[in-house]
């Protein structure tokens, strides 16, 4: 499931839902983004996301559907927000599940770098000093790489 | 009309997230499009920049590819989610 939404949601909920539903698996992995507090020079008042519907979803779905190609997946579930977020706010989810956790913990990771770095956002972070772009750094960048297959 | 939009710093840059463009007779690719943008709105190369990619009718597209009035083009800067 894929779910972009300028709603906040609960990680700890959308988890706990997942597993319910992830019959038959062995391992459930989740990770949970939240919007950090601290920018490179001051505190971040608020981030601000923007996204290209129905590019952003239909390209989450493809990033998605190579995640279940790749690694025997029983389930997965991305949960991404849109709008304005404060810091603490959780801003995405990732959750897969699979008979063994190798599968689950690599699908989880590669969906994160797609996430990252390729997903059809643009961040805009306000701090007392003023807004900015974010734009994915290059250690991300280099993280997304380690799946390209020779 | 050309519907054209501007996403993360290029609203900022342009001062607009969408504008309804007719497109003249010579402006028939991304590439003439991004040029003819660029210097009307003299943005002064934020258009042209490699990492600027365009999506027309919701597909990312490689330049030079073709443009007609009543097409979606958008410049998308660097993406990034998460």
């Amino acid at each position: 499931m894929i779910r972009i939404s300028d709603q906040p949601f609960d990680a700890a909920e959308a988890l706990s839902e997942f597993t319910a539903r992830a019959t038959g698996a062995g391992a459930v992995v989740s990770f949970t983004g939240l919007v950090r507090d601290q920018a490179s020079s001051s505190k971040v008042e608020t981030l601000h996301l923007q996204a290209y519907s129905p590019m952003t979803e239909t390209g989450i779905a493809k990033a998605r559907k190579a995640a279940h190609e790749r690694w025997p997946l029983i389930d997965s579930h991305i949960i991404h927000r849109t709008g304005d977020m404060s810091p603490g706010d959780a801003i995405v989810f990732v959750a897969t599940a699979s008979a063994h956790r190798r599968a689950a913990f690599e699908a989880a990771d590669f969906l994160m770098d797609y996430l990252k770095t390729e997903a059809i956002f643009w961040k805009k972070e306000t701090t007392a000093s003023g807004t900015q772009w974010i734009e994915p750094r290059a250690e991300d960048y280099k993280d997304r790489a380690r799946w390209t297959r020779s | 009309m050309a519907e054209i939009l501007y996403f993360g710093r290029l609203s900022d840059v342009t001062g607009t997230f969408c504008e309804q463009v007719s497109l003249p007779a010579s402006v028939s690719d991304t590439s003439a499009v991004r040029s003819w943008l660029d210097q009307e709105n003299a943005l002064d190369g934020a258009l042209l920049e490699a990492s600027v990619r365009l999506a027309v009718n919701g597909e990312i597209v490689t330049d030079p590819y073709p443009v007609t009035d009543g097409d979606e083009i958008a410049f998308l800067p660097p993406v990034g989610g998460g």
